[in-house]
């Protein structure tokens, strides 16, 4: 069993390489299933990682209650935020736990397969998860079926409507759900999508219980949480925090700039977060206050030689190429407002003209997606124009800031594919 | 053209993803249906109520003219 009140918790590992089931079970201690998990996990408190924070014990009551023997449990580790390492770290360090939770949930929704998503772009986290798999099939063979899909690498591929539309039919696309909650589905069964991060919390409180897990974090958001801390930092890495630790801590154990100009919070769809705030807890009930979220644990840090309206028109460039293309809003509005920002950010002719067409703009095109693709972008930008509204001046009267003719960028942009070498299938 | 019940509202909702953006449904019913720059609709959001026979009835031709089927009328009943 391992200690309540140390980190890390999730990120065990032994070193250079994934723990193996042997050393997992010493560590960890046997599976012994409660009779009542549903009861630990709605106790626990725990809250999705993927981004929503939607508690993951109603998730589970939802699901428990449609009928069918052939439910799927998905565990959704595609990664799909560029700034965020956090899933793939996880499955690095200890494949077994998140196996162990997706089981466990397995048990409580009377689910008979679980499918593992990882990207195909990371082949060594694929050995990973196959390996141990294979480790598991040597030990017992009874349980539910686990299987290891390989979907493409893209933004929204990782949204699960477009998660389990790649295991229905193969094509990485979001759906169209116009009533929520609603239930996915595969064929005719119903599937429950759960976070990588969030099936090891599951592994853990299924083990030790809520009280256990209750030890760190706050009242309202329990547990530790894993954050990506990129940007300006020595290292971009993965460490795991108790929730409620203020930001200006996690950015001192990182090693990053303690003093920045803006933080990025919750990853590309999120929220930027003005440097003055970096006192505040990370923990959802207290980022609120300024109108941010915990979202999927990404922290990006912008230094103050840095012009925040630049790095959101790489950004949002990026977004609208990732955009799915399937309503119209998402695949012409955000090209339109990456337009519109390198006006900004470039002071061309009509600068100020595209200021007010940004803002009718994004006030348009929120909340008109089948997915919320295009409102992460609208927020992201609604908040870069708040956070950097000084800089945004400078750039309107025709002065831009030293940051955005530099050469030097801090927000990890990939590679821009041309839309037709896009890969969806 | 099918009952017209007098309690409780409607609403338009589109599948932005059939949604081509023929503009159909802004011609059929202007009052509950805006257009955007690229000609995608942008829906009232709040409710009419169904008593507004014109508007049910201008909603139910931008329905039923849309070519890619996209849109359909939410009721929602009245809170007792």
């Amino acid at each position: 069993m391992i200690s309540a009140n140390a980190l890390p918790r999730l990120l065990h590992h032994a070193s250079g390489r994934p723990l193996s089931l042997d050393e997992h079970d010493h560590e960890f201690g046997p599976i012994n299933p409660k009779a009542d998990l549903l009861t630990e996990l709605r106790d626990s408190g725990l809250t999705g990682r993927g981004g929503a924070g939607f508690p993951t014990s109603k998730k589970v009551e939802l699901l428990g209650e449609q009928r069918g023997h052939g439910k799927f449990v998905v565990v959704n580790a595609m990664e799909g935020e560029p700034s965020s390492h956090k899933d793939l770290a996880l499955l690095n360090a200890n494949p077994h736990l998140v196996i162990d939770g997706a089981e466990m949930l397995a048990h409580m929704i009377g689910a008979k397969r679980i499918a593992i998503c990882v990207s195909r772009d990371n082949p060594i986290v694929i050995n990973h998860v196959k390996r141990a798999l294979h480790e598991r099939t040597r030990r017992s063979l009874r349980g539910p079926e686990i299987e290891l899909h390989t979907p493409p690498w893209r933004y929204v591929a990782g949204e699960e409507s477009a998660l389990v539309h790649w295991l229905d039919d193969n094509e990485s696309l979001p759906q169209y759900r116009p009533h929520r909650p609603t239930i996915l589905r595969i064929g005719r069964s119903a599937v429950l999508v759960d976070n990588a991060e969030t099936c090891a919390n599951v592994g853990l409180i299924g083990r030790y219980g809520a009280q256990w897990y209750r030890q760190l974090g706050t009242a309202s958001s329990p547990g530790s949480t894993l954050v990506s801390v990129t940007g300006a930092v020595d290292r971009p890495h993965v460490i795991e925090v108790a929730l409620g630790t203020p930001v200006k801590a996690i950015l001192e154990v990182a090693g990053a700039d303690t003093d920045p100009l803006a933080i990025l919070l919750g990853g590309y769809g999120g929220t930027w977060f003005s440097g003055e705030n970096i006192r505040l807890p990370f923990a959802t009930e207290f980022l609120a206050e300024v109108g941010a979220s915990v979202g999927a644990g990404v922290i990006m840090v912008l230094p103050k030689q840095a012009c925040g309206l630049m790095e959101t028109y790489r950004i949002t460039k990026w977004m609208a190429n990732e955009s799915a293309r399937q309503c119209g809003p998402c695949a012409f509005g955000l090209p339109a407002l990456a337009d519109d920002l390198h006006q900004l950010v470039q002071g061309g002719k009509d600068r100020k003209q595209s200021l007010d067409r940004l803002v009718q703009r994004a006030a348009e095109i929120d909340g008109r997606g089948a997915c919320k693709h295009p409102d992460g972008v609208v927020r992201m930008v609604r908040t870069a124009l708040q956070v950097f509204s000084k800089d945004l001046q400078n750039h309107i009267n025709g002065s831009p800031c030293v940051g955005s003719r530099g050469t030097k960028f801090y927000a990890t942009v990939p590679k821009f594919e041309r839309e037709e070498d896009l890969v969806w299938e | 053209m099918g009952v017209i019940r007098r309690g409780g509202s409607f609403v338009l909702k589109v599948n932005p993803i059939l949604c081509d953006g023929f503009g159909h449904c802004h011609e059929l019913a202007p009052d509950l249906v805006d257009i955007d720059e690229w000609g995608y609709p942008i829906i009232k959001k709040e409710p009419t109520p169904t008593g507004n026979v014109q508007a049910l009835q201008s909603a139910r031709y931008a329905v039923r003219g849309c070519p890619r089927q996209a849109l359909r009328i939410e009721r929602i009943a009245d809170q007792p």
